[in-house]
């Protein structure tokens, strides 16, 4: 296989760790209010995915800089055109890791309830534009014949972009609540469940909606599969939702999310981002990638690497498997501002 | 302004701020890190307290770092597209490494740390902060291995098809000589700015308990942190000193212009190049024959860049008419290019950089004379002395990178004398075609503005966590207990 190809789909695979690992801390993020009622609600939300979630972030940052090394156009083309999503994106992500880690230093109501709002708001952003980036990308935005985006901001607000955001925020509500309910006991998993049971239809219809219009307009016969997968998964995790087996759910959740990257990207091949102003203009695999000597030396990289950081990830969940209930939740630090001197 | 101004401006902006919040964390870690390893083998209490009282300033200091790293990320395709396309077959591959092998490191065993004091037996919850300690100087050097290929591209050959730099060995990227003395040179920076912020604080807290509470145990350990802290500055400042006469001498070679920038040397002296301390006239540019040294260490420079104190040092005049013929005198619409930097930021960031570290050797030296034989510091000066010495060495590295930034300028690929004359990239090349001035006019003021109200509750936060001084905590109970309390939590 041509090494080009397999760059394009590790980078899928980088993409669906992100997805399917910061998915449910956002979805955690949004829901934190709804299924905690309450500080110390909102704390066993939180600490769900206290020790893990800035290593979820990373993998974002692994994908951008594998686009970076074995796409460089790609990267170059989609950062500098999508700027203004980006920088939203961006923002909330710089937001978030401050105000997760500083919620807690200081024991004053009105700090932590500043932060949490930041928390919220901060998840709500980039799970509507990730998904509105990438259905940009499979439905083309206007490039010219230096690879150069020419499209502007408002180019990129369509119904299809937009059913994309709506797909990918409700994929990322239903794994929070999913996930919740899998690690909380007591109030927060009662209430997390219900959330989930409530999302579930709803992520059956958008997503599949989205599913089917991403098929029918822009994709290849074979990724038929990936929709039915999909369908099935999401399915699946609604029946099991029901069930009350959550760890079922939410790995039928996560393939979800998985076979739509898998569409994505099959409906991509063999562009990486096509161009609606002339197909000739697209940025393909072959054209935008890296030369062959790079993408051997990233691929042993990668193969190293990858399953390295699997396996110490996986086990840094195995410690903190226990679920978490109000009882668990320790008195608030109890340093506060010192007050101003006179 | 347009597009590459603003970019410019923001690059140096976020990065700067970046790498203020970075060696804090490198060195830090490991100095925590050589508290708690102390603690597991001595069991002694007072380590324990010593690693929490510092652990905690690392991690608020770290929650800014990731989040101004995010950002570093990306910008390089948003603003500097065009580079990116340029260099992304030979600089993408570090900086995927550094996410790959430091980052998921850096932030898996950060998290580990944090919640698993009662949930990792003793030994292993200590291994998770060294691994946190290791991603951090693994960070740092594929971040420097990328820095290091636009000050000196090597590895790689120009492809005319394609138009861009194309790898031809990693290796070589990997171990650029400038790589190699670039690291040592940026970690004992990091070793001195936390060195010295131990210290710093250690010292402030000494004297503030010894005039509170004379028989408070806690001076005890003051004075074990402040005499830590010292060695550590004392070595990183040797270990800067070093690395950084090999650095210049390395620059002379590579980059001949940045050293006589350095020095604001328009002619090329009759004999021995002097190091001046002060020198008046103009140096910003429209004028720079009215450059005068006045206070000068005679061949001091001749010294710095070539080991011998009567070597030749070609001054910027000489400089601008060889690269003008070796790298072009016109750009493609017939600008004549000003291979001369800013001389007045070149100048003064050098000097400044070298300088603003003298704060830390006085303080280094000050400690081990005040506390040998078991003696305390109790003077109010030396706490004030300890905390004006703190933010000096941050601002050191300021502005080392200051200068080593500007003074590659017109250039963002510097050309490499040694290698191919093709691969180098001026700086108004790189920026992005597509961004328009409204988008970058708005991240700049975006980020400025967020990361200004960010650094405000940082230093809310440091300041607070500082004057609360060493935490009164017992070492934790590991258990395996499904039903205890977490022992951290948000
Ligand atoms: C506390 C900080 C600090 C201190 C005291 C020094 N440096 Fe430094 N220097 C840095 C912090 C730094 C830095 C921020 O870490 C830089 C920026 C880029 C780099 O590699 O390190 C740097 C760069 C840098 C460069 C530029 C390399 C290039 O552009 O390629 C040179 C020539 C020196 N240093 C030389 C010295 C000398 C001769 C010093 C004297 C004693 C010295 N530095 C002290
Ligand atoms: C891998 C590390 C780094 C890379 C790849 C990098 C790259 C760049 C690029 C692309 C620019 C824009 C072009 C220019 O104006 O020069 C730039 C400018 C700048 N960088 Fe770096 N940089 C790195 C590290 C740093 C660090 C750590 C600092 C400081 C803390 C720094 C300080 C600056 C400054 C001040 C400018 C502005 C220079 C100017 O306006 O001319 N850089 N750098
Ligand atoms: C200009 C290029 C740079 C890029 C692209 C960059 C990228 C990043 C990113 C994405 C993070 C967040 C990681 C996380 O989530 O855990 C980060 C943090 C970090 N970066 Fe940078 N960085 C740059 C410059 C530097 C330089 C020059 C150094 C060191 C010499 C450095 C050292 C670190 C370290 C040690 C951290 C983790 C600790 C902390 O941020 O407090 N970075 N960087």
């Amino acid at each position: 296989m041509d090494l080009a190809l397999v760059w394009f789909i590790l980078i899928a695979v980088l993409w669906t760790g992100y997805l399917v690992l910061e998915g449910f801390d956002f979805g955690v993020g949004m829901l934190m209010e709804k299924v905690g009622k309450g500080d110390k609600g909102r704390r066993v939300a939180l600490n769900t995915i206290g020790p893990v979630w800035d290593g979820n972030e990373v993998w974002l940052l692994t994908a951008g800089g594998a686009m970076f090394a074995a796409f460089p156009h790609w990267y170059a083309t989609l950062f500098s055109g999508f700027y203004i999503p980006l920088l939203l994106i961006l923002i909330a992500l710089i937001v978030r890791a401050v105000a997760i880690e500083y919620r807690g230093k200081i024991n004053d109501d009105a700090w932590r309830r500043r932060w949490d709002w930041a928390i919220m708001g901060s998840a709500w952003i980039p799970s509507i534009l990730w998904g509105v980036a990438f259905a940009n990308i499979v439905r083309g935005v206007p490039i010219d014949e230096t690879m150069t985006y020419t499209g502007g901001f408002f180019n990129l607000l369509n119904p299809y972009a937009l059913l994309g955001g709506a797909t990918t925020l409700v994929l990322f509500l239903s794994h929070g609540a999913i996930f919740l309910a899998l690690k909380t006991s007591g109030e927060v998993h009662d209430r997390a469940a219900s959330v989930a049971k409530t999302l579930a239809p709803i992520a059956v219809v958008v997503a599949g909606t989205f599913a089917i219009w991403t098929q029918v307009a822009y994709s290849v016969t074979w990724t038929w599969a990936a929709v039915a997968v999909a369908a099935l998964a999401l399915l699946g995790a609604w029946f099991f939702g029901n069930q009350g087996s959550y760890g079922k759910a939410f790995a039928a959740n996560a393939v979800a999310i998985a076979a739509a990257v898998v569409l994505i990207f099959g409906s991509l091949y063999p562009d990486v981002m096509p161009s609606s102003t002339d197909p000739a203009y697209s940025l393909t695999v072959d054209n935008a990638s890296s030369t062959d000597y790079t993408l051997t030396v990233m691929t042993w990289v990668a193969v190293i690497l990858v399953p390295i950081v699997l396996a110490y990830q996986s086990w840094s969940y195995w410690v903190f498997r226990r679920r978490l209930s109000m009882d668990h939740i320790p008195e608030h630090n109890s340093l506060t501002f010192l007050p101003k001197k006179k | 302004m347009d597009v590459l101004d603003l970019a410019r401006w923001q690059f140096g902006i976020t990065t700067v701020y970046h790498f203020i919040l970075v060696p804090l964390t490198i060195g830090l870690s490991t100095l925590v890190a050589i508290m708690q390893t102390t603690w597991v083998r001595t069991g002694k209490q007072k380590y324990y307290r010593m690693t929490k009282f510092f652990g905690k300033l690392l991690l608020i200091n770290f929650a800014l770092g990731i989040a101004t790293g995010i950002v570093q990320e990306f910008q390089f395709g948003m603003n500097w597209s065009e580079y990116s396309r340029f260099v992304g077959d030979v600089f993408g591959a570090p900086l995927a490494m550094e996410a790959l092998l430091a980052f998921f490191l850096e932030s898996t065993f950060l998290g580990l740390w944090i919640f698993g004091w009662d949930r990792l037996p003793k030994k292993v919850h200590l291994a998770t902060i060294w691994a946190f300690a290791i991603g951090s100087l693994l960070s740092a050097y594929f971040i420097l291995a990328a820095n290091s290929w636009m000050q000196h591209p090597v590895g790689a050959e120009y492809n005319a098809e394609t138009g861009r730099a194309e790898m031809t060995d990693i290796w070589a990227v990997l171990t650029n000589n400038t790589t190699l003395v670039a690291f040592p040179h940026v970690i004992s920076t990091a070793f001195l700015v936390a060195g010295t912020f131990v210290a710093g604080i250690s010292v402030y807290w000494m004297v503030r308990k010894s005039r509170e509470d004379k028989k408070s145990a806690d001076i005890d350990i003051y004075r074990t942190s402040a005499r830590f802290g010292a060695v550590v500055m004392l070595l990183a400042g040797i270990g800067v000193i070093i690395t950084g006469d090999i650095q210049a001498k390395l620059m002379f070679e590579q980059q001949p212009i940045k050293m006589a920038a350095a020095e604001g040397l328009m002619d090329t002296p009759d004999g021995p190049a002097p190091f001046s301390l002060l020198t008046i006239g103009n140096l910003a540019g429209n004028d720079p024959e009215s450059v005068q040294h006045v206070l000068e260490i005679p061949g001091l420079t001749s010294y710095l860049a070539t080991g011998s104190w009567d070597g030749e040092v070609l001054g910027i005049n000489d400089l601008q008419e060889i690269y003008a013929e070796r790298y072009g005198a016109t750009t493609p619409d017939g600008e004549v290019i000003e291979y001369r930097p800013n001389l007045l930021v070149t100048y003064w960031s050098f000097r400044l950089m070298i300088g603003l570290a003298a704060f830390s050797a006085a303080l280094s030296v000050l400690i081990f004379w005040f506390t040998r034989k078991k003696q305390v510091i109790e003077q109010p000066w030396m706490s004030k002395l300890a905390l004006i010495s703190i933010p000096m060495p941050f601002a050191a590295a300021s502005f080392g990178w200051i200068f080593t930034e500007m003074g590659r300028q017109p250039f963002v690929v510097a050309p490499n004398p040694t290698g191919s004359d093709e691969i180098m990239l001026m700086t108004m090349f790189g920026v992005s075609e597509a961004t328009s001035v409204f988008e970058v006019a708005l991240s700049l003021t975006v980020f400025t503005v967020l990361y200004a109200i960010l650094g405000v509750f940082w230093a809310k936060l440091m300041h607070r966590y500082t004057v609360e001084g060493l935490p009164d905590v017992e070492p934790e109970q590991v258990s395996a207990d499904p039903d205890r309390p977490m022992s951290f939590a948000y």
